[in-house]
């Protein structure tokens, strides 16, 4: 299919659908920051299947690939002491957030040197000292424990804001209601942000909900909320700001619905057998790392050269983590088993 | 007779009992269309309709109330909690409302909902996807647990707890989903309540449930060469749990080993520990032992994950103390 004919046919299914422009205020060279963070999320992500297929990495994994404007759009725009609330899908997270991908890598391979030192996995994977508060196993359950950091900022009288991330199957979890509706009444500085990929591994989100539109919900409580493309960087980055300043300056949550689809398996894994995955023959024509090289190209803010460099500099750094993950860490020592159990090294056996 | 897994005898006894009792449905996450993650609901949805095989948003503490309600109603769900470490979620709706539905109202409702629970220690899926909680349910007077090991037993058993008019909670170990063993082909049930010895001995008996049956059963072989024989009992329930079964063995072999998985601190085998001193303290020759998980939470690394859980050496070790 022609890419335009695609575009043609997206406009009409995909009610999200949003033309790029650089929002004032969006540097050149931040542009190719956000491109190359993209980048490293994807580069990351394909390495970890044929890992997981070795052996290497092991338990449930679930990719990034083409929600990363997504994470890009909004958590760059943080600062080191905001927090990030991150879901079973958070290797994007962390990454946005200034993650090191060699701790990430580790972490995967259970090693020591690994984030959380090997007992988390991809599944729990955290970094407390940039304020990424971790992802999570059971859906839906991180997220009001993420806006009690928006509930610490806000006693404190600090600056800090809280992003927290959802997907469209955890939007159904009861507490993210609760914890929605005590961030309105108290005016906490928490931007939510639902990434709508329209699926909860074999569960449509039409089929479980009278409102498939997500944002809504954030309307009921009283929460300033839209709906973005959730391809497009820039629409994200835009809408971002304007949340993300709402908290900072104290004047209560805002609710962003990224839409977009989800075109892999939930996990390593799965094959989708249970969708049919041609409708999303169309959507890789829009995935949101060639939907902004082609506009990065196309308005002549960068030539394809440097954003070529950009992805082999990317896949440079990723091979570099697997061989750091691979050779030069260590499994956990037998003897450090019951570690980390309990706070300051207390050990209760 | 036929041969079959234990994933297949939990679908032939949902298949029968849906078949045999039109109240009875299946709720909970990715059931239906996906048919379950192993594929134990796989096909129930076209066979019985999308009314009896119910996909839910994940929204576990109000689709496991909402299974409550249906059943104080007069339905009987079959509730599905993708892991048992996710059972804390509906946890108020089991513990408050199912358990102790009948006993406020003076027997005025039932609540005869069957909650099955994928639980244990397993595939390095960290500490949220591994826990062996079925002992916190045992503490709840109202309920009944059941965590079989077999396909046999299985299937007999679940066919009871969908029968039976008060809360079941089943415990499915991860690891005996691929277990084959012999179904047979006609209708049986097998009651909640009784235990089964898988093997008879003299000199020791071990009692224990689910995944650690077999290991306890590796146990015993390896002691068998030694000359000691070992009395295996599969609880197969844990609540009501079969102590005539259990006591008759230690009257015979005067030891006792209690083995589960979940960790050791206020686990069950305490609690079993404690029936058996009050109801025949004089019959033991030995100090009762008790094997169980490490007191702590599940790792990722394969390492750390595999030194948590009881191996056949602990229990063997177990055994072999009752004898000094
Ligand atoms: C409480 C709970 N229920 C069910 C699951 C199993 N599960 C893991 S991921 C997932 C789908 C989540 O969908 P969504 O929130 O849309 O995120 P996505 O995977 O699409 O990014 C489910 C059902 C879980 N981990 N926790
Ligand atoms: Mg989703």
């Amino acid at each position: 299919m022609k890419n335009t004919n695609c575009i043609e046919e997206i406009k009409k299914e995909f009610d999200a659908y949003a033309e790029m422009y650089v929002p004032e205020g969006l540097d050149r060279e931040e542009q190719l920051r956000m491109y190359s963070i993209m980048w490293l999320m994807r580069k990351f992500e394909e390495a970890v299947k044929p890992l997981w297929m070795a052996n290497k990495v092991h338990g449930y994994y679930h990719p990034y690939i083409t929600e990363e404007a997504i994470a890009t759009g909004i958590i760059t725009q943080l600062k080191k002491s905001d927090y990030v609330g991150s879901t079973h899908r958070g290797h994007g997270h962390l990454i946005a957030k200034g993650g090191d991908i060699n701790k990430m890598m580790a972490e995967l391979f259970g090693k020591e040197e690994g984030y959380n030192k090997g007992r988390g996995g991809s599944m729990h994977i955290s970094d407390m000292s940039i304020g990424m508060l971790g992802a999570t196993g059971i859906v839906g359950a991180a997220t009001a424990p993420a806006v009690g950091s928006a509930l610490k900022s806000w006693i404190k009288g600090t600056d800090d804001v809280t992003v927290v991330f959802f997907g469209d199957g955890g939007s159904n979890a009861g507490s993210i209601c609760e914890a929605m509706n005590m961030a309105a009444a108290w005016k906490l500085p928490v931007v939510f942000v639902c990434e709508n990929n329209q699926w909860a591994i074999a569960t449509d989100i039409a089929r479980v909900t009278g409102e498939p539109d997500l944002y809504k919900r954030g309307t009921g409580f009283g929460i300033p909320s839209c709906r973005v493309d959730g391809f497009n960087i820039y629409q994200i980055w835009d809408t971002a700001k304007t949340a993300i300043a709402r908290a900072r300056a104290g004047e209560g949550p805002s609710f962003i619905e990224c839409k977009t689809m989800r075109m892999l398996g939930h996990h390593a894994t799965d094959d989708s057998w249970y969708r049919d995955m041609s409708v999303c023959d169309k959507y890789w024509e829009i995935e949101p790392i060639k939907r902004m090289g082609e506009f990065l190209v196309g308005n002549k803010i960068a030539t394809q050269e440097e954003l070529d460099a950009i992805e082999a500099d990317a896949m440079k750094q990723v091979e570099a983590s697997i061989d750091y993950a691979d050779n030069q860490c260590h499994e956990p020592s037998l003897d450090t088993f019951y570690d980390y159990i309990y706070a300051d090294g207390e050990v209760i056996k | 007779m036929s041969i079959i897994t234990l994933r297949e005898s939990i679908t032939q006894a949902l298949r029968e009992e849906m078949a045999r009792d039109e109240d009875v449905f299946i709720m909970g996450c990715d059931v239906g269309l996906r048919g379950n993650p192993f594929g134990i609901t796989k096909g129930l949805m076209n066979e019985f309709g999308e009314k009896r095989v119910i996909d839910t948003p994940i929204s576990e503490a109000a689709f496991t109330g909402l299974g409550v309600g249906a059943a104080i109603a007069g339905m009987r769900p079959l509730v599905e909690i993708l892991y048992c470490d996710w059972l804390t979620l509906p946890m108020d709706n089991i513990v408050n409302t199912a358990a102790k539905t009948s006993y406020m109202f003076g027997g005025q409702a039932n609540v005869p909902i069957v909650i099955r629970a994928p639980f244990g220690v397993g595939g390095g899926v960290a500490a949220q996807h591994s826990q062996n909680n079925e002992n916190w349910f045992v503490h709840v007077p109202g309920l009944k647990v059941i965590a079989p090991s077999t396909p046999y037993d299985m299937k007999g058993l679940l066919k009871s707890a969908i029968r039976d008019n008060n809360p079941v909670m089943c415990f499915e170990h991860k690891r005996n989903y691929s277990i084959k063993g012999e179904v047979p082909d006609g209708e049986y049930t097998i009651p909640i309540g009784k235990a089964n010895i898988r093997k008879q001995g003299t000199d020791c008996t071990i009692v224990t449930y689910s995944y650690m049956t077999y290991v306890a059963e590796a146990a015993a072989a390896e002691l068998e060469k030694d000359g000691i024989s070992c009395e295996v009992i599969d609880l197969r329930s844990l609540l009501p749990l079969d102590y005539e079964t259990v006591m008759d063995s230690v009257k015979k072999t005067s030891r006792v080993v209690v083995v589960t998985e979940a960790p050791l601190r206020g686990s069950i085998a305490g609690e079993i520990v404690g029936e058996i001193l009050d109801r025949g303290f004089d019959l033991l020759d030995a100090p009762p032992q008790r094997v169980g998980s490490k007191n702590s939470p599940v790792a990722y690394n394969e390492g750390l994950e595999a030194l948590c859980t009881p191996k056949k050496e602990d229990i063997i070790a177990a055994v072999r103390k009752t004898f000094e």
